[in-house]
C-alpha cells in the first residue's frame, strides 16, 4: 500500500553504508558553511490537521500522500516509511541523519517518512503538520535547495489539494509558520568567531534580525563543537525568493567576520593555533574511549585546520560523515547490538581511529 | 566543571542566554537543566506568548462571554485552547478566529499580508471559475493578492502560472 514497504529493513541497514549527499563537504563557502536547508510546511485541506486528528484520519492522509507520491516521476525511487513499522533504534537512526524530528520518533502511531535517493529530500508525514518537506545541499547552497523543493511541492499540489488562503498563504498548525510556510536554514562553522569571544555579539545581532540560532542537532539543542544553525523567524509579509535572499545577506555577512577572525588568529598566534589543530587531530587518532561532546569539538578544530591549510590530507567528507556516524542509533547499528554508555564510548573512539587512519596518508 | 547551580554534580548541559543583546553562560548537571529548563518554558512558552498576544488583539467590541464560546466551526477548537496551547486544529479555524488572528499574525510576523507562490490546485480553480459562469467574488484585496501573486510567479520564472494570473487579472479589471 505505501511504496517499497517489503524492502523497508533492507534500506535501513544500507543506510549505514553511505552518507547523505549534503554532507559531501564541497559546495559555495564550504570552508563556513556545512550545509543549507529549505522546509516547507503544508496541509490537506480535506483533514484536520494531525494534533486534532485519529488514527483514522492519520492513516488517510499517509495513504493520500503515498498515492499522490506514485504518481510523481520527482519522487521516483523514494522510500515511505511508516513509523510504526520501526523499532525505536531505527526511528533514532533516521533522526540522527536529520532526515526526520525527536517528536516524528517518539510518537510513532500514523506517522510516515518519505526519503529520496542520496537523501537530499526528506518528508515527514502527519508531524505538527501534515506534510514536513525539507531539501539538504552541501555548503551555502539554498537557491538550489529551494529549486528542488519548489519543483517537489508543484507536483504534490497538483495531486494534493493544500489548505491555502490567498491572503495568508499555507495553513499551518502553528501561526508562527503561517504564509509561505517556509524555513530556511544554514549550518555554520565559526570556531574563530568562538575563540576570539565575538560569537555573542554575532548572535546577538542574528536575533535582533528576527533571525534564530540553534545547536548542530537541531531544535532546543545548543551549539557544540562551534556549529551554529541560522534560520528566518517570520514567513509572511515575503516572498520565497526573497526570504532566502535575506538570509544569504546575512550569512555572507557573518561568513566574513568568521574569515576576519580566522586571519587575526593567525596574525597573533600561529603556533598556538596550529599546536591546537595537531594535538585535537592526534587525539582522534589514538583515542580509545570518547564522548560525543569531546569528539565533536576535536571534529571542529581538525576541520578549522583543514580549511585554513595547517593540516592536509584529511578528507573533508570522512569528518562529516563522523559527525553522523558517532552517534548512538549509528553506532549500535554498526556494532548490531545495543551498547550502554561506555560501549558506546570505546566504539565511537575506534569508527574515529578508522575512519581518519583510512582517509590520512600520514600517521 | 561543576554545576554552576548546584555546585555538586559534573556540568554536561552548557546554556547561552541572551537577554537585551547581553549574552551569559552557565554550565548545569543535567538534573538542574531539567528544572531551569522547565523555569524557562514557563516564561517564555510558546503558548505563552502567543496568548499574550492575541490578547492584544481582542477585537475592542467582544465581550468575555463570547470569547469563552469562540469555537471553530469544523474541528471544534474552542479559541481559548489555541491560546493555551498555541495550535490550530484545521484550515476552517483561521476563518473562524480571523478576526484575533489577523491581529497575531501581524505581531509574530511583522506583516500579514502573504506575498508567497499559489498551489497549482488553486491556481486552476481561480482561473476557472469564470469561464464556468460564476460570480466573480473578488474583492480590490483579492485582485492586489492575484497581481502579487503574478509578480512572485514572474519572479520564479514560472510563465505558465503567470500567464494564468495575467489572464485573471484582466477579466477582473
Amino acid at each position: 500500500m505505501l511504496g517499497n514497504i517489503a524492502g523497508l529493513y533492507m534500506r535501513i541497514e544500507e543506510l549505514l553504508n553511505h552518507t547523505g549527499e549534503w554532507l559531501r563537504g564541497t559546495g559555495p563557502s564550504a570552508h563556513i558553511v556545512m550545509s543549507s536547508r529549505v522546509r516547507l510546511a503544508r496541509n490537506l485541506e480535506a483533514w484536520t490537521f494531525p494534533g486534532k486528528s485519529g488514527k483514522k484520519d492519520l492513516e488517510a492522509v499517509l495513504k493520500a500522500f503515498g498515492e499522490a507520491v506514485n504518481r510523481i516521476s520527482a519522487l521516483k525511487g523514494s522510500t515511505l516509511f511508516q513509523m510504526t513499522e520501526i523499532d525505536q533504534v531505527d526511528r533514532q537512526l533516521l533522526v540522527e541523519r536529520h532526515l526526520m524530528s525527536h517528536e516524528h520518533a517518539s510518537n510513532p502511531e500514523g506517522k510516515g517518512l518519505l526519503v529520496t535517493a542520496e537523501e537530499v529530500v526528506s518528508i515527514m508525514v502527519n508531524e505538527e503538520d501534515h506534510l514536513r518537506i525539507q531539501v539538504m545541499r552541501s555548503g551555502l547552497n539554498l537557491s538550489e535547495a529551494w529549486n528542488i523543493i519548489n519543483t517537489i511541492d508543484d507536483a504534490l499540489s497538483r495531486e494534493l489539494n493544500f489548505a491555502f488562503m490567498p491572503s495568508w498563504g499555507y495553513l499551518t498548525a502553528c501561526p508562527t509558520n503561517t504564509g509561505t510556510a517556509m524555513r530556511g536554514s544554514v549550518m555554520m562553522h565559526l570556531p574563530a568567531l568562538v575563540m576570539t569571544k565575538q560569537i555573542n555579539k554575532v548572535l546577538a545581532a542574528i536575533s535582533k534580525l528576527s533571525f534564530a540560532s540553534r545547536g548542530f542537532y537541531g531544535e532546543g539543542t545548543q551549539a557544540s563543537g562551534n556549529f551554529y544553525q541560522i534560520s528566518n523567524q517570520v514567513s509572511l509579509g515575503h516572498s520565497e525568493l526573497d526570504i532566502i535572499q535575506n538570509i544569504n545577506g546575512l550569512i555572507r555577512q557573518v561568513i566574513e567576520q568568521e574569515e576576519q577572525a580566522r586571519q587575526a588568529l593567525l596574525l597573533q598566534n600561529k603556533p598556538m593555533l596550529e599546536d591546537k589543530v595537531c594535538r585535537s587531530f592526534g587525539l582522534l587518532k589514538t583515542a580509545r574511549i570518547i564522548s560525543s561532546q569531546e569528539a565533536i569539538e576535536l571534529f571542529s578544530m581538525v576541520r578549522l585546520g583543514l580549511d585554513m591549510g595547517i593540516l592536509q590530507h584529511v578528507d573533508h567528507k570522512a569528518l562529516n560523515e563522523l559527525f553522523i556516524m558517532i552517534q548512538p542509533a549509528h553506532l549500535q547499528k554498526i556494532e548490531g547490538k545495543k551498547l550502554n554508555a561506555f560501549e558506546r564510548d570505546t566504539k565511537r573512539a575506534a569508527v574515529i581511529r578508522q575512519k581518519l587512519g583510512r582517509s590520512t596518508n600520514i600517521d | 566543571m561543576t554545576c554552576d547551580i548546584c555546585g555538586k554534580k559534573k556540568a554536561t548541559v552548557h546554556l547561552t542566554e541572551i537577554v537585551d543583546e547581553q549574552m551569559s553562560e552557565m554550565h548545569l548537571c543535567e538534573e538542574c537543566a531539567r528544572q531551569k529548563s522547565s523555569q524557562m518554558e514557563q516564561q517564555f512558552g510558546l503558548a505563552d506568548l502567543l496568548a499574550g498576544l492575541s490578547d492584544t488583539s481582542k477585537p475592542a467590541n467582544s465581550k468575555e462571554s463570547d470569547k469563552n464560546v469562540l469555537k471553530c466551526s469544523r474541528c471544534g477548537l474552542v479559541y481559548e485552547d489555541f491560546r493555551k496551547f498555541g495550535r490550530l486544529g484545521c484550515g476552517e479555524c483561521y476563518l473562524s478566529f480571523k478576526e484575533h488572528l489577523t491581529g497575531l499574525l501581524r505581531k509574530i510576523h511583522g506583516s500579514n499580508k502573504y506575498l508567497g507562490k499559489t498551489p497549482s490546485r488553486h491556481l486552476e480553480n481561480q482561473a476557472l471559475a469564470p469561464a464556468e459562469g460564476a460570480p466573480a467574488l473578488l474583492s480590490s484585496d483579492d485582485l492586489s493578492d492575484l497581481k502579487r501573486q503574478l509578480q512572485s510567479a514572474i519572479a520564479a520564472e514560472d510563465f505558465e502560472k503567470a500567464a494564468i494570473l495575467r489572464d485573471k487579472i484582466r477579466n477582473l479589471e
